[in-house]
């Protein structure tokens, strides 16, 4: 239980995905204009890892650890991950519309993100089990949408401000962004 | 040089750069560019596999059928990039561990993707290996251009090499993470500066639309896909 409580804040807070490993960075710079498109995003973002997490995680150990064919690793999570939200997203549309409603824009958009594909690939090279695997998942998610939301909330507020022209549109959220990311350098005590 | 084919060249250095230009590519961007060294070496990789990948989707372009070129393409770029991990893990070890998890990431390279979905599966192989070769140069230009910057402040050194004087203390700041946002941040402004200047509208970044260049590439083939 210890283990995997300091697995998820290792990577919920300390290694946090956008800020410190740069995976996701495309959503998190581009779906973070409003709050509540951000917090979709992330919302869709924790469903889908933590279930590829899960996914990946049991096809490695059960079938190409079986047949010996782990350097294949990287096809077979990038079709499972694919296939994966078509499914999820069908499934959504027939049983759950009204969670489809909310987080079915986002869904295609998530297919190439390169967060879940790594968050797959970390799990194996970390060897971790279905369990820590889950967790991990899951974690890494939670401290995307805490990332997005946050970096959602101060884009909102930079509407208003006098920013130098050049300064305009991607650099001044790209510096932003750093700041964020030496604030969260603060929880690198935390284990 | 025949035109036809240096155009496309060209065009990937300069006019269309990938990373400061289209602004596609960015997690290996930042995550790398902690050295010269190693954007060099991540640039050189994501070329190879650029131009193999390009070179077997536009010699298949008529044999794969347009509802699952998609997840052909991925399949065509995920292999290169297996032969291409498999190769480095074997030759050059050490570029293999410093960077690490980035190169099964080569795969969900948005230019990767995007370069097979806007030339490669309209342009004959030729061109298409011009394309490749542009376009991965330059890339490799940028992530090294970046990491060099980085270098500079953050240790001294360019290339490993003591360029500064010893008495320099490197900003380690602009070696970890936070760095790589701010050197972006600032390259970016003075491409803003320079375009502002000649009176052109500064592009809206692609990567500002919800990433839509490289994954609406995949989505909107879906879309047509399901329209039809």
């Amino acid at each position: 239980m210890k283990e995997l409580i300091i697995i998820a804040i290792g990577a919920a807070l300390v290694n946090n995905v956008v800020l410190s490993q740069f995976l996701g960075l495309c959503p998190f710079l581009g779906v973070s204009k409003k709050i509540d498109t951000a917090a979709g995003m992330g919302g869709a973002i924790i469903f889908v890892i933590t279930i590829s997490s899960a996914i990946t995680s049991l096809i490695y150990t059960f079938v190409l650890e079986k047949t010996g064919l782990t350097y294949l690793k990287t096809i077979v999570f990038i079709l499972v991950i694919a296939a994966l939200v078509q499914f999820v997203e069908m499934f959504l549309k027939k049983t759950m519309p009204a969670l489809y409603q909310s987080l079915g824009v986002y869904l295609p958009l998530i297919t190439t993100n390169c967060a879940v594909l790594g968050i797959a690939i970390t799990n194996v090279q970390k060897e971790y089990n279905l369990l820590e695997s889950i967790v991990n998942g899951f974690a890494t998610a939670i401290g995307f949408t805490i990332a997005i939301v946050i970096l959602a909330g101060l884009r909102e507020k930079m509407e208003y401000n006098d920013v130098p022209e050049s300064f305009q549109g991607m650099p001044i959220v790209l510096i932003t962004s750093g700041l964020m990311a030496i604030a969260f350098f603060g929880f690198s005590g935390l284990i | 040089m025949n035109n036809k084919y240096m155009k496309p060249l060209v065009n990937g250095l300069f006019k269309e750069n990938p990373t400061f230009v289209l602004m596609l590519g960015m997690c290996p961007t930042l995550a790398v560019t902690t050295s010269a060294m190693n954007g060099l070496g991540m640039g050189l990789t994501t070329t190879v596999v650029l131009i193999m990948s390009n070179l077997i989707i536009s010699l298949l372009r008529n044999v794969i059928p347009d509802k699952v070129r998609i997840p052909a393409y991925i399949v065509i770029i995920a292999s290169f990039v297996t032969v291409v991990e498999l190769l480095l893990e074997g030759f050059i070890p050490a570029l293999y561990s410093a960077l690490g998890i980035y190169i099964p990431l080569i795969v969900v390279n948005c230019i990767i993707l995007g370069r097979a979905e806007s030339f490669a599966s309209k342009n004959g192989p030729i061109e298409s290996i011009f394309d490749g070769i542009g376009m991965g140069l330059g890339f490799t230009l940028g992530l090294t251009s970046i990491g060099m910057v980085r270098e500079i402040l953050g240790a001294g050194q360019i290339f490993g090499l003591q360029v500064l004087p010893a008495s320099y203390e490197g900003i380690t700041i602009f070696i970890l993470a936070p760095g790589a946002f701010f050197v972006l941040a600032a390259l970016t402004a003075v491409q803003n500066k320079v375009r502002n200047k000649k009176g052109k509208k500064a592009p809206v970044s692609r990567c500002g639309d919800g990433c839509t260049s490289c994954q609406n590439t995949g989505c909107t083939g879906k879309i047509e896909g399901e329209a039809k």
